[in-house]
C-alpha cells in the first residue's frame, strides 16, 4: 500500500490561455484554463515526454499525492512514478484535465466571462479533437515539440489515436488500451440512459442547477451506477458479490439487501459528492461522437496520415470495448503499414482492468517504455 | 550462433520486403531477418511470455490464435508469410495453407520431417520417435499432425499450392539426396498456383 511521502507529492499547475479555442461544434471559448501535473523532469532536448490521456470521469491527477494527509494516490499511480510500468526517472509525464472537466480545467462549471456566471448548459460540445488541440497547446506551452508516448485508457485511448491522425509528428509512440474506434449502438445506448437520468432529475435545471444551489445528485448517480455495471465482467461481479446478502435473509424490501447494491449505491453516491453533472453529460457525448472515419473512406484511411509506432492492449473480459475493437484499430494499422503491437490481457476485471496492476499488462508496458529511446 | 533455417529462408526473402512470421516465439527469426535483409515485420503468437519477449526485442507483434485464421491480414498485404516448426501444432492445417497463401504473396513453410530415418527406425523398433526436430515425448507434445515430405507435397497439390523451393537439412546441414529419408527439417518456399 502505497502513501503520501515528500518524495511522491506533485503540485497541479494551471496554464491560462486567452487565445479563443474553435471547437469542432462550431462554439468557441474565449478564454480557457487546463489544469495539469507533471511528474519526472524534461530532459535538455524535451525528447522525454509522455502524455497520459485521462477516461470519462479521470482528471489530471495520474500519480502521487496531492497533499500529505491524502489517502488515496492518482488514478494511474500504480503505472507511473519511479521504477513503475511508465518510469519517471526516465520519462517526464504530464497529465492534463480535459476540457469540458470539473477538475480544474475550464468547464461547465466554471464562470462564463461574458456573464459573470457558470457556464452550465451555455458551455459548448467539446469533442477529442478539440481535446488534441487543447492539450498540444499545453504542449507548446511546456516547450514539448512532439511526445515520446502518448497513453490512454478506454476514452483517453481514443485520445490518443487521435492525436496520432490530428498531429502525426509530435507523437513518437502511441499507446492505446482498453479503447475503440467508435462506439456501437449499444455503447451509445448504455451512455443515453446515463444521460437521460441526469436530463431528468429535477435538480437539473436545464444544466443551469448552479444558480439553484443544487445539483442533480441522483441522475448522476444513477449515471454512475448503471456506467459501473459496464465497467466489470458478470464473473468480476459474481465472484466479488454473488447474490451476498447484507444482513443474511430477505427483508422483502427495497433498502440495500444484497452486497453489489450496496456496492453500486455507495459508488453511484460517492461519484454524485465529487462529479460534475454537465461535464459528465460532455464527457459522454465526447465518446459518442468519436469517430476518426467519419469522413474518411474507412477507419485503415483516417489513420493515412498516423506516424507514431502504436502498442495496443485489450482485455479479454472487457465487454464495453471488447477486444474485437482493438482489433479493428490493429488492422486498420497494419492495412497502413504502421509499426504495432497488440496484446490481450487476460484478465476478468472487465473495462476496469486497464486501471489495474496486473503483473502480464505492467510488464508490457514497461517492456515497451523501457526501449522508447530518446 | 545463427540457425542454419534461419539462413535459408534469409535467402529465400528479397531485402526490404514485408514478412509475417506466424509463431514467431521470441521474434528471434524476424529479428535476424531485419538484419539480414532489412525487412519491415510483424509476428504473430499466442503465448503471453513470448508475446512479452517480442516487445522487448522491439518486434511487432499481434497475440493472436492461428487455428482462429488471420482475419486482421487483408489479402495479400505480405509478400512473405512464414510458418516456420509450427505446422506439426496446428490443429487447422489445410485452412493455414490457404490463409497463408491468402495473405502473403509467397508462403514458407518448415516442419520436421516424419520421414526421417531415424523416426522410421524408433516406429520400426515399435516406439514414438523422438529425434533432433521432433524432441517431445508423445505423452507432452504440442504436435498434433506430424507428416512427412511426400505428404506435404500432396497436400499442397490437392490445395493447388505450387511448391517453388524445397531445402532439406539434418542437424544443421543441407541434404541433397534421398531427402524424405535423410532430412529431419523440410523447408518449402511456396505460392498460390494461379
Amino acid at each position: 500500500m502505497s502513501h503520501a511521502t515528500p518524495d511522491n507529492l506533485v503540485c497541479p499547475q494551471t496554464a491560462h490561455f486567452s487565445a479563443p479555442l474553435e471547437l469542432q461544434s462550431g462554439g468557441t471559448l474565449p478564454d480557457w484554463d487546463l489544469v495539469y501535473e507533471t511528474h519526472g523532469t524534461l530532459n535538455a532536448d524535451a525528447s522525454n515526454a509522455i502524455l497520459v490521456c485521462h477516461a470519462l470521469s479521470g482528471n489530471h491527477h495520474i500519480a502521487g499525492y496531492h497533499h500529505p494527509q491524502d489517502k488515496k494516490p492518482g488514478w494511474w499511480d500504480n503505472m507511473i512514478g519511479v521504477g513503475k510500468p511508465i518510469d519517471t526517472r526516465k520519462f517526464f509525464v504530464v497529465g492534463v484535465n480535459n476540457l469540458g472537466g470539473c477538475h480544474g480545467s475550464t468547464g461547465p462549471s466554471s464562470i462564463n466571462p461574458a456573464t459573470g456566471k457558470a457556464w452550465g448548459a451555455q458551455f459548448p460540445m467539446v469533442t477529442v479533437i478539440d481535446w488534441t488541440h487543447a492539450q498540444a497547446q499545453l504542449a507548446d506551452r511546456l516547450g514539448i515539440r512532439q511526445f515520446a508516448a502518448i497513453i490512454g485508457g478506454s476514452l483517453g485511448g481514443m485520445q490518443a489515436l487521435q492525436w496520432s491522425i490530428t498531429y502525426p509528428d509530435r507523437l513518437r509512440h502511441c499507446l492505446v488500451i482498453a479503447a475503440a474506434p467508435y462506439l456501437t449502438a449499444q455503447n451509445i445506448a448504455f451512455n443515453d440512459v446515463a444521460r437521460q437520468a441526469i436530463l431528468t432529475d429535477p435538480d437539473f435545471h436545464d444544466g443551469n442547477y448552479y444558480a439553484f444551489g443544487s445539483t442533480p445528485r441522483r441522475g448522476l448517480r444513477l449515471a454512475r451506477m448503471l456506467g459501473h455495471i459496464t465497467y466489470l465482467s458478470d464473473d468480476a461481479m459474481g465472484s466479488k458479490f454473488g447474490r451476498v446478502l447484507r444482513h443474511g435473509s430477505f427483508a422483502y424490501h427495497h433498502e440495500v439487501e444484497f452486497e453489489i447494491e450496496s456496492y453500486l449505491r455507495y459508488q453511484g453516491d460517492k461519484f454524485a459528492e465529487t462529479f460534475d453533472a454537465n461535464t459528465y453529460l460532455l464527457m459522454t457525448k465526447a465518446l459518442d461522437y468519436f469517430d476518426p472515419a467519419q469522413h474518411a473512406e474507412s477507419l485503415a484511411a483516417a489513420l493515412g496520415p498516423a506516424r507514431a509506432s502504436f502498442l495496443v492492449i485489450s482485455f479479454t473480459t472487457d465487454w464495453r470495448f471488447a477486444p474485437e475493437r482493438s482489433r479493428e484499430i490493429v488492422r486498420a494499422l497494419l492495412d497502413n503499414g504502421r509499426d504495432v503491437s497488440y496484446a490481450e490481457i487476460e484478465s476478468t476485471h472487465g473495462h476496469d482492468a486497464f486501471l489495474m496492476p496486473h503483473a502480464h499488462y505492467h510488464a508490457l508496458i514497461r517492456a515497451y517504455m523501457d526501449r522508447i529511446n530518446l | 550462433m545463427t540457425r542454419q533455417d534461419f539462413e535459408i529462408i534469409a535467402q529465400w526473402i528479397a531485402p526490404q520486403s514485408r514478412v509475417l512470421d506466424l509463431g514467431c516465439g521470441n521474434g528471434d527469426l524476424l529479428r535476424h531477418l531485419q538484419q539480414a535483409q532489412q525487412i519491415h515485420g510483424y509476428g504473430v503468437e499466442i503465448a503471453d511470455d513470448r508475446v512479452l519477449a517480442c516487445v522487448k526485442q522491439g518486434i511487432n507483434v499481434i497475440q493472436r490464435d492461428l487455428e482462429a485464421g488471420l482475419a486482421e491480414f487483408t489479402n495479400h498485404s505480405f509478400d512473405y508469410v512464414v510458418l516456420s516448426q509450427t505446422l506439426q501444432a496446428v490443429h487447422q492445417t489445410e485452412a493455414i495453407l490457404q490463409e497463408i497463401l491468402r495473405v502473403g504473396k509467397t508462403g514458407i513453410v518448415a516442419f520436421p520431417n516424419f520421414g526421417y530415418w531415424k523416426n522410421r527406425w524408433q516406429i520400426l523398433r515399435g516406439r514414438m520417435p523422438v529425434s533432433e526436430d521432433l524432441p517431445y515425448q508423445w505423452y507432452d507434445t504440442p504436435n498434433v499432425h506430424l507428416c512427412t515430405m511426400h505428404d506435404f507435397e500432396q497436400l499442397c497439390v490437392r490445395l493447388n499450392i505450387r511448391i517453388r523451393e524445397c531445402a532439406v537439412m539434418t542437424r544443421g546441414k543441407r541434404i541433397h539426396w534421398l531427402r524424405n529419408f535423410s532430412g529431419s527439417l523440410a523447408m518449402y518456399r511456396i505460392e498460390r498456383l494461379t
